[in-house]
């Protein structure tokens, strides 16, 4: 795009830049450029300032308890002692099970919508997918007290109960608000983002690829499975990664069904607490400066881990896309 | 052989199924959620919802006009912050972007994407809330800002490089200056593209509550200026959800109904907005 282009630049001196001196200097370009370069240096310098800012305000914290922070459990604001364990446990539970819900159901919703619906079906049902990434998580959550949670209350834990009782993760009692309702409502949340990268992945892949499988009489389904889903492999594990970071940092929603509880118990019907919820519920009521800290300290942790996902799942996606580019 | 040809025939079948299953799962919340926000919502939009205060704990009545207002003036300034930062960074990625600097920004901004909204709060709380020493507008609609900032680059970024060519070397040619050719053609162009991102970033952090729960805080009152403690239509929802007050709910659910459909609008009017011209 920029071999033309920069040839013709009237800066440049060229013999096409009728009307100007070789030597004159375009300044609004120059201006141009300049500002525009400074608003964009404006973003590696927000990002950078809240990396250093949250290790700042985590100061305190990270002194006091070291490593020993991710593995303490006990969270007691009265007694100024802090652990973060809980809120790791509940936030890494809940978006591996939000996860494991959301990725079938995405890459079926995927796999349906860029291969197998009638054309007229795609937009619609694309449509509604992506408004689901519109709703706002405080009305999941919202929906989530008042028809969620009764639901799975009275319906989905009980049969989960009956049906695998024997395993620790459904034992216990059962109030509807818990590790369980905010994982189905994190899968909600995540699905739109899982489909929408796993159809991009999908439409990366050339056309003949499965032409090939069907010309050999593979059925539809054999020729996704034998020409789509191999070469979409890195692609879906980085759709999956991007849900999972989005799940991490999700917190209205999780915050008003699991129950906020920093406890560690194996049952999913359990409440629990999150990062992200322990900060949203705590930051305003804390007041001393170690308790921020420690709150900042585990704001941190979520910044960290969700830019490492992130990096991962473009770095997967992209690897894919280049591919499909190239055959 | 025949058999197995049928066998074949059959998996084929119910792969297709389970798709249109998961769909059906996938699709299902929508329909509950925009059925409850309709169904319970309805009841409790009324003339004072739009127009009063919030009525004093445990009075029924009242309505959230403060909310109303409130989340409007954050996102103008979230919108008065970020987009002309983010448009201008755009079209630096796309005039300029193949330098490191350009590869740096880009990377930059796809980090930005993927923070969650309650650590650009806790950003916002330290070097805004600490620093004044009290919750406001200005710092809500700037970590709303900071949400919106990397959508607006990139798809700024990505629907400049889409104009054609063509437009850019006939204004080259025919002598005009590339700052003004970017403005006034390329931007131009570009503009339903980017109006339609800008509009999906506005829908977003127009629901945003995470970041403003220390950053505009809330308030039963009006603010008095922008400078003071803000009450918004998600912070509300959340605060009423929670309570154990059955007028509460009802204003949650009324406020919820207000949030869906300008959010509802704001997505499919985006989507009508690029259709006549993709």
């Amino acid at each position: 795009m920029n071999t033309l282009s920069t040839q013709l630049r009237p800066s440049s001196g060229s013999p096409l830049s009728v009307g100007r001196s070789a030597s004159q200097v375009n300044w609004g370009d120059r201006v141009f450029k300049v500002t525009t370069a400074g608003f964009a240096v404006l973003i590696i310098v927000t990002i950078t300032a809240m990396a250093l800012q949250m290790l700042v305000s985590s100061k305190l914290s990270l002194r006091e308890f070291g490593w020993g922070f991710l593995t303490s459990t006990d969270w007691n604001p009265v007694l100024g002692s802090f652990g973060a364990l809980p809120f790791i446990y509940g936030t890494v539970v809940s978006s591996l099970v939000a996860l494991a819900l959301a990725v079938p159901i995405s890459i079926g919703v995927a796999m349906y919508l860029s291969e197998m619906a009638p054309p007229a079906l795609r937009g619609p049902l694309a449509f509604s997918v992506e408004l689901l990434a519109a709703v706002p998580s405080v009305v999941y959550g919202l929906w989530g007290i008042f028809a969620l949670a009764p639901v799975m209350r009275d319906h989905v834990e009980p049969a989960l109960r009956t049906l695998f009782g024997f395993l620790p993760f459904f034992q216990g009692p059962n109030q509807g608000f818990g590790l369980l309702t905010g994982s189905v409502v994190l899968a909600i949340m995540i699905t739109p983002t899982i489909t929408s990268v796993t159809r991009e992945v999908f439409k990366a892949i050339p056309r003949t690829y499965r032409e090939a499988a069907l010309a050999l009489g593979a059925t539809r389904w054999e020729s996704i499975r034998t020409g789509v889903l191999p070469v979409a492999r890195p692609g879906l594990v980085g759709a999956a990664i991007l849900g999972l970071g989005r799940a991490l940092g999700e917190t209205m929603a999780v915050t008003m069904l699991i129950g906020n509880r920093p406890e560690i118990s194996a049952s999913l019907f359990a409440p629990s607490y999150t990062m992200a919820s322990v900060i949203a519920n705590e930051f305003t009521e804390a007041t001393e400066d170690l308790y921020l800290a420690a709150l900042a300290e585990i704001g941190l942790l979520l910044f960290g881990v969700t830019i490492l996902l992130n990096l991962i799942a473009r770095f997967l996606v992209w690897r894919v896309a280049s591919a499909g580019g190239r055959a | 052989m025949r058999a197995n040809i049928r066998v074949r025939g059959l998996i084929d079948r119910a792969v297709t199924w389970l798709c249109v299953l998961a769909t059906a799962l996938a699709v299902v919340p929508l329909f509950s959620v925009l059925y409850y926000v309709a169904a319970r919502g309805l009841g409790g939009v009324n003339l004072a919802f739009f127009t009063e205060l919030p009525a004093p704990v445990g009075e029924v009545g009242g309505g959230a006009a403060n909310a109303i207002v409130g989340s409007l003036q954050l996102v103008g300034l979230a919108c008065l912050i970020g987009i002309p930062p983010g448009i201008l960074a755009g079209v630096y990625l796309a005039e300029y972007g193949n330098s490191a600097l350009g590869k740096l920004v880009r990377f930059s901004a796809d980090v930005m994407a993927g923070v969650p909204s309650i650590t650009v709060g806790l950003f916002v709380y330290a070097i805004v809330v600490l620093q004044t020493g009290h919750f406001s507008a200005y710092a809500g609609g700037l970590s709303l800002a900071i949400i919106m900032l990397p959508t607006v680059t990139r798809t700024t970024e990505e629907l400049l490089r889409l104009v054609p060519e063509a437009l850019r070397e006939a204004a080259l040619g025919l002598g005009v200056s590339k700052w003004r050719t970017t403005i006034s053609i390329l931007l131009r162009t570009a503009l339903p593209g980017v109006a339609t991102g800008v509009m999906l970033a506005i829908a977003r952090v127009f629901g945003e509550t995470a970041p403003l729960l220390f950053t505009s805080f809330s308030n039963r009152y009006w603010a008095e200026s922008l400078n003071e403690p803000t009450a918004s239509l998600p912070v509300q929802i959340f605060t009423y959800a929670v309570s154990p007050y059955e007028d509460w709910h009802r204003q949650a659910w009324a406020a919820a109904l207000l949030l869906v459909v300008f959010v509802l609008l704001l997505n499919v009017s985006a989507r009508l907005l690029v259709r006549p011209r993709v």
